[in-house]
């Protein structure tokens, strides 16, 4: 066991947890600002596969990696779009073509892949490219703190930024009030002229950017390819992030470090012969048990609310 | 006498389904006045509203602003004209502050970002100018109604508006809440403002409004000073029937109460109490009718008695047994029939058959089932009965509900309710809607469970179907019963109609006379 204890004390640990909320920090976002919007997005882990190959892709012909960044960005858009103009404006149910979209980006990225590369597995063979990892000045040469923040991914800076412009974005701007407002009550905003499907568009177009930077952090930082299935569910994490976040950006990115604790945890326990498994379960027994807690408490905070206004009823009555 | 702001002439709305809403109606309000407009519910105010706000558009008639003849095809359309609507149920976002929600899309902006400051500065600014505090800051949802209300004439001052229409906005207030929205709304007047006011109160619309115009069936009825016009004579005006049609029924047999109802109170979750104190019983083999213009606690009371809303405060018994918190299941076991006044929302599933709605209240009973199992002879025999006796019309039974008329759809209804061993019958609204033929069927069918024992307990907005079904009437108004007459037959419509309006109440104890001891 001191073994373990030494691992987990240890910089590297902490680097890792960085590493790998990163992408869930960016799937927590992209469900964040759709919901915002009175839209519910599941098709975050599939559009992170698709814009992880587009990368991938796109970098490997075009040899320009800040091109094909923001290649998968555009894909990752154009997908958020998808989905708006069936949802919003074909008014088809929002489960079934969210679902659709995930199955046709789980089978599609394979074909894809397969037609361009002749390899169903992976992208192995294809020469892509890989976005910088970033060295921060002066931090990096001091000791342990040097090594859990600087030398992370370009993605994973974009991370940390993308919260606080989300926070910005949300509470900030007339773009901001006006999602929420839609998301919240659509007819007081379209009372005032308001028009909630462009609304609605815009946050869909982008989440679909957000969850484009996640699958591109997968495929061109924490490994240098694409395989088949790579976000293994970091998607839907993502999604259960978001909603033990309280609606919050801040929140939601801190209910993602939890999930990347306990994804770092997993991988490193595996050398300690503890089922990974049994591991990977405890952030979803804490999103269900936290959901029931709060739904007993609100419970209770009606009952209460009633019997005051009974009392101070009867006060008056009398 | 100042010019007309804004004036309607011989506006003419039919909807789809061929409800004739207004009809040629003419409608002007001058600069500065408090307008009331009055009317039944179904009389066409709201339509007439929403014409004017450019939610709906008039088949017929002309509408003109200031003088100019004007087209209003959205609410920007009204909004730039200087209308303003506050609705009844409010458009507000809860969770926004007072300012976010009052700046939404007109926001002022510091570079890109959303200047909040100045939010509230312009908000302050307005509530000061027009006499109405308000905390700028506070979140929506943690204000009081009357504060929210304020918040949506802000709202609507703050866009530009001089011509507010107010929906009911008394129904939501507590009495201290309309009193101050009257000193507001006559500060706005004095400002030369316009407000339409509508209303279904007369005491209101004495106390604060200039003049009236009074719509009846579509129709208007005139328009009067406020000063001129008696309480009496509103009340005529509103409440009357243009065709009495005769029920012929034998005299009642009343028997043991069969419902009983003792100290209901109900709304402290909504803080707007909106049964106060509720008592009264009804006895078997007779029609005990509740009239009441809607929204006076009918719906609320009707729910709670068969189980879809929980009860708050007091009992209810059926048939001597404690029923206050019975399932809706349970309450069926004991004998009860209901007919819904939302039949596609309580009343039957439109994508389910004709079948599979009569049949849903006894998918388990050996009428239809052979063990766990339905029994698909014993089903088709049972509604191929049920819809020669109501005489449905439709192929067989296995068309879709939602593919029959009003009327019929109506009949599929109250064939499952009516139908087998039954004490009371709740019928709300059992009516509406449907044609005259169907009417008539539904109507002969309660007075002969009636005539057979059973407790019938009639809510109706139709004042003929009220009037001549009803062996005994209790008058609804505001959360409580103002009125019990124990023969319904001898009442007039002038003397229905005050007591509707809240202008007169019975004592305790005459109302308390409905009140039947087992």
């Amino acid at each position: 066991m001191n073994g373990f204890w030494s691992v987990i004390f240890s910089a590297g640990f902490v680097a890792t947890i960085i590493r790998v909320t990163t992408p869930i920090i960016f799937a927590s976002m992209a469900c964040l600002i759709a919901k915002k919007a009175g839209v519910r997005n599941i098709t975050i882990e599939g559009t992170m596969l698709v814009s992880a190959l587009a990368g991938v892709v796109a970098s490997a012909y075009l040899k320009n990696v800040w091109l094909a960044v923001l290649i998968g960005m555009l894909a990752g858009v154009g997908i958020g779009l998808f989905l708006g103009y069936f949802h919003i404006i074909m008014d088809t149910d929002i489960w079934l073509t969210g679902i659709a979209i995930n199955l046709i980006a789980n089978g599609g990225t394979v074909f894809a892949m397969f037609a361009i590369t002749g390899d169903k597995g992976s992208t192995a063979s294809l020469a892509s490219l890989t976005v910088p990892n970033i060295n921060i000045p002066i931090i990096k040469d001091i000791p342990i703190l040097g090594e859990i923040l600087s030398g992370h991914s370009f993605f994973t800076y974009l991370a940390i930024v993308s919260v606080i412009v989300m926070y910005v974005l949300l509470y900030k701007t007339p773009l901001g009030l006006r999602i929420r407002a839609v998301g919240e009550y659509s007819m007081a905003a379209e009372s005032v002229g308001e028009n909630s499907n462009r609304i609605k568009l815009i946050a869909l177009a982008l989440s679909g950017m957000f969850a484009s930077f996640g699958g591109m952090f997968m495929s061109m930082s924490y490994a240098s390819r694409f395989v088949r299935d790579m976000m293994a569910g970091r998607g839907f994490i993502g999604i259960a992030a978001e909603s033990m976040g309280g609606g919050h950006p801040f929140g939601a990115a801190f209910a993602a470090a939890i999930f990347g604790v306990a994804d770092a945890l997993a991988n490193v326990l595996q050398s300690f012969s503890i089922p990974s498994e049994l591991l990977l379960m405890i952030p979803y027994l804490a999103t269900i048990v936290g959901l029931v807690l709060y739904s007993i408490r609100r419970q209770e905070a009606e009952k209460k609310r009633i019997q005051k206004m009974r009392q101070s009823n009867t006060v008056k009555e009398g | 006498m100042s010019e007309p702001v804004l004036s309607m002439k011989g506006i003419t709305k039919i909807y789809g389904n061929g409800i004739l809403a207004n009809d040629k109606v003419d409608f002007s309000v001058n600069a500065g006045e408090i307008h009331a407009l009055m009317g039944e519910n179904g009389a066409g105010k709201s339509t007439l509203m929403k014409m004017i706000f450019g939610i709906e558009h008039p088949d017929e008639g002309e509408i003109y602003c200031r003088g100019q003849k004007v087209e209003i095809n959205s609410p920007t359309d009204a909004l730039k004209l200087g209308i303003g609507m506050v609705h009844q149920h409010f458009m507000l976002v809860p969770s926004l502050s007072v300012a976010e929600n009052m700046v939404l899309r007109s926001e002022p902006r510091k570079g890109m970002f959303l200047d909040m400051e100045k939010a509230v500065a312009e908000t302050e600014a307005i509530s000061q100018k027009y006499n109405l505090p308000i905390d700028a800051r506070a979140r929506v949802s943690d204000l009081a109604v009357g504060m929210k209300q304020r918040v949506e004439i802000l709202k609507a001052l703050y866009r530009g508006a001089n011509i507010l229409i107010l929906d009911e906005p008394t129904a939501v207030l507590t009495p201290q809440e309309t009193s101050e929205l009257f000193k507001q709304l006559k500060l706005l007047r004095e400002q030369g403002h316009t407000v339409i006011f509508i209303s279904h109160k007369i005491r209101e619309i004495k106390e604060l409004c200039d003049r009236i115009t009074i719509l009846r069936s579509g129709r208007s009825m005139g328009v009067y000073n406020v000063d001129e016009v008696s309480v009496e004579d509103i009340s005529r005006l509103m409440v009357g029937r243009d065709v009495v049609s005769k029920i012929d029924k034998a005299p009642k047999h009343p028997g043991a109460p069969v419902l009983e109802v003792k100290n209901l109170s109900y709304g402290y979750a909504q803080e707007k109490m909106m049964l106060k104190n509720v008592n009264f019983s009804a006895r078997g083999g007779e029609i005990l009718g509740i009239a009441g213009v809607e929204g006076n606690g009918q719906r609320e009371l009707i729910e709670i008695i068969t189980g879809l809303r929980p009860i708050e405060d007091g009992t209810i018994k059926i048939g001597g047994k404690d029923s206050s918190h019975f399932t809706v299941r349970q309450i069926r076991d004991a004998k009860v029939g209901h007919i819904p006044q939302d039949r596609l929302t309580y009343g039957a599933a439109g994508d389910s058959t004709i079948a599979e709605n009569l049949i849903s209240d006894k998918s388990d009973s050996p009428t239809v089932s052979n063990g766990p199992f339905l029994s698909a002879k014993k089903i088709k025999d049972y509604c191929t009965r049920l819809i020669r006796d109501f005489e449905i019309k439709c192929a067989d039974e296995n068309v879709l509900v939602r593919m029959l008329s009003g009327g019929n759809m109506q009949k599929v209804v109250v064939a499952r309710e009516l139908t087998g061993d039954l004490s009371l019958v709740i019928a709300d609204q059992p009516t509406r809607g449907i044609d005259v033929g169907t009417a008539k069927a539904i109507h002969e069918k309660l007075v002969e469970l009636r005539d057979s024992g059973v407790a019938v307990l009639l809510v109706s907005a139709d004042l003929n179907e009220i009037m001549e079904l009803s062996d005994s009437m209790i008058v609804m108004y505001d959360g409580e019963i103002v009125a019990y007459f124990e023969d319904a037959s001898t009442l007039t419509e002038a003397e229905l109609g005050q007591y509707m309006l809240g202008v007169q109440r019975q004592t305790e104890d005459e109302i308390r006379e409905v009140c039947y001891e087992q």
